[in-house]
């Protein structure tokens, strides 16, 4: 696997699209092998028998989950008494399904109506987690966002708010759960704040910070233009730092997921994680897998969609104007500039002389 | 050619001395008083960067502003465009104040500042735009210069598609379009290859002969201040004063032979031994020393 650069650990070298493919799959792949070696290879691990017939013995019946050592001991003494010996077969503990058992229960877990009635179906629990995750997140950026502009944009709002937020960032958010439910009840609204604390006090001085790297060499080039404040921070500051924001975004929102997991136990146990506690409790870890590679799975898929819409609303980033900043220039674009993708500038010009001279 | 042969640098033909003085008859535009730039030292001490700068700029005049490292040059350009401001005494454009950075003086940075997000066209109209013009004619305005220095093609390129000469064009061209009394230039070419860089300085040569427009030009470069300028104002460093203010003896229109001429030479010649740091002790090789290949052989 040799690239232009005459090797593939070159430092800070580009690697080949198709070594990039490779090592992507490899990436996934490696981690399931050793999942499949460990779950399939019965001299690997498997620390338990499953007995597979009880011979005579009275502890133990066909079906059991029992160690290894107490296996073979059990069936020393059941020989020795002359007694018929147990058979089984080595077997992983129940907390370590194989990767079949997950992936049937990835479609299972949805198929199967809720054990208790009243309680919600697994779709309707993923449903919840997301819905509380993205308005924690939302509620948190409309104050966030904003504000750390603020503060990176004027040393004012920089030493009136930070450092009061930076105090804030260090108490960690389920201890806020307890004062949650009291002031906002049992049901969502406490979850949401959690995720909103959460989120909130990490935010903003990231935001704020992003904003402080703006090009001190653009503001004043925007200085020297006539440019008034307020232009050189919505035309320059923001646009400069926009796409490095959106950056932070995408990181940010990952841990707004991080909370959802203690946001979820606070008041009423609900969403993914009540869904987890409960398919421990039965001991169905399968289910329990399958949830939280679900969660992985959304956190990836919504990782990209962003990822792909970054390189679509930036086109100054990758150099091309994506599908989705025409359709908006269109939109968003001045009355006369409609079909202006259709309209050569040539024939935009003379419409405009027309108008004018007229 | 040395130096003996050299006629004097303040020598010129009557052509060159008319033009020259029918510069000095126009109308002053910009104009440095006794400007002084004093910064705080960490031992509670004043370290001095510019000392007692006056100097005047008439309309339409190309002046180089020239110095060691460490001259202050490109403190006072920044002055000039008020993106700083003295410790005392004032520039004044066409008779008033300067206090804060503005249209009415445009700037040409070093650095590529052109606005990434922005298209060669939004970059152009960016200035119209903050002086008030609406966005259709700010279009307008800004494709027919785009047109008129040949740029016209690239309207809809993202800066990052252009090559370094290229933005440096888009960059004078947005700092003309909003019409600006002056036009100040902080080592505009100092980050582009030779080639390039005769390149622009004929380009900015075209420009500055077909626009209304007054240079102030900031380089380290003894050549092309002498090949662009009318006036050159020479520092000193530590502290930054002016240390003389030269009359560049060459014709007009400049062409590239002439940086071979007499006129050319001598006046190189003087403002080279101007502002030439005296070499350091410390600063020389001995390389009696210095042996590093282990035998002294090949000294």
């Amino acid at each position: 696997m040799k690239n232009h650069n005459g090797s593939c650990f070159a430092i800070r070298k580009a690697l080949t699209k198709r070594q990039e493919y490779i090592l992507l799959v490899c990436s996934f792949a490696l981690p399931l092998l050793l999942w499949c070696l460990v779950s399939y290879v019965p001299f690997l691990y498997h620390p338990l028998v499953r007995v597979t017939d009880s011979g005579d013995s009275f502890l133990c019946a066909r079906g059991d989950l029992i160690e290894r050592s107490a296996f073979e001991r059990e069936n020393k003494e059941l020989s020795s008494a002359g007694e018929a010996v147990m058979k089984g077969e080595r077997a992983n503990p129940t907390y370590l399904p194989a990767p079949h058992q997950v992936a049937k229960a990835l479609v299972t877990a949805f198929l199967t109506p809720p054990r208790r009635a009243g309680d919600s179906w697994f779709h309707e629990s993923i449903g919840h987690s997301i819905r509380i995750v993205f308005l924690g997140f939302l509620i948190s950026s409309l104050f966030g966002v904003p504000l750390g502009i603020l503060c990176g944009t004027f040393p004012f709002f920089e030493k009136l708010i930070e450092p009061f937020i930076e105090f804030f960032r260090y108490f960690p958010a389920p201890v806020f759960a307890t004062l949650c439910v009291a002031i906002l009840g049992i049901n969502d609204a406490p979850k949401i704040a959690i995720i909103f604390i959460g989120t909130f006090f990490q935010q903003l001085p990231m935001v704020a910070n992003t904003t402080r790297s703006a090009d001190g060499g653009l503001i004043e080039a925007a200085e020297t233009l006539g440019a008034s404040r307020r232009r050189i921070l919505l035309k320059v500051i923001i646009p400069d730092v926009l796409p490095r924001l959106y950056k932070d975004m995408r990181i940010l929102l990952g841990w707004a997921w991080t909370y959802l997991i203690v946001a979820e136990v606070v008041g009423t146990s609900s969403g993914i994680s009540w869904f987890i506690n409960q398919q421990a409790k039965y001991r169905d870890f399968a289910n329990v897998y399958a949830a939280i590679i679900l969660i992985g799975c959304i956190g990836l898929a919504c990782d990209m969609f962003l990822a792909w819409l970054g390189r679509q609303i930036f086109p100054w980033e990758s150099g091309c104007k994506g599908m989705l900043y025409r359709a908006a220039e269109e939109i968003f674009g001045p009355r006369d500039r409609v079909f202006s993708i259709v309209l050569p500038k040539e024939e935009r010009r003379k419409r405009y002389e027309q108008r004018h001279l007229a | 050619m040395n130096s003996a042969t050299l006629p004097d640098y303040k020598r010129m033909t009557p052509e060159v001395r008319e033009r020259l003085d029918r510069i000095a008859a126009r109308p002053v535009i910009l104009e440095g008083r006794n400007v002084f730039k004093r910064f705080p030292t960490s031992d509670g001490g004043e370290h001095t960067v510019l000392k007692d700068i006056s100097f005047q700029v008439h309309s339409r005049e190309f002046l180089s502003i020239i110095g060691p490292s460490g001259c202050g040059k490109s403190t006072l350009i920044r002055i000039l465009t008020g993106l700083e401001s003295a410790t005392s005494g004032e520039i004044l454009l066409d008779g008033k104040p300067v206090v804060s950075p503005g249209a009415e003086r445009g700037m040409v940075f070093q650095k590529y500042t052109l606005f990434p997000w922005l298209t060669v066209c939004g970059n152009v109209m960016f200035g119209l735009e903050s002086i008030g013009k609406d966005r259709d004619t700010a279009e307008n305005v800004a494709l027919q210069w785009l047109d008129i220095i040949g740029l016209g093609k690239y309207a809809d390129y993202y800066p990052r598609q252009l090559s370094g000469g290229m933005q440096q064009r888009v960059a004078i061209a947005r700092a003309l379009v909003p019409q600006p009394r002056v036009l100040l230039m902080d080592e505009p070419f100092g980050a582009l290859d030779a080639q390039t860089r005769t390149q622009m300085q004929n380009y900015l040569l075209e420009v500055w002969r077909n626009i209304d427009i007054t240079i102030i030009f900031v380089t380290h470069d003894l050549d092309e201040a002498v090949y662009l300028s009318d006036r050159i104002l020479a520092l000193k460093a530590n502290p930054g004063e002016i240390n003389e203010l030269i009359e560049v003896p060459v014709a007009r229109p400049r062409l590239s032979r002439m940086l071979l001429e007499p006129e050319f030479l001598a006046t190189r010649e003087h403002i080279d031994k101007l502002i030439r740091p005296p070499v350091k002790r410390e600063d020389r090789c001995d390389f009696q020393i210095i042996n590093m290949v282990g035998d002294k052989t090949h000294l």
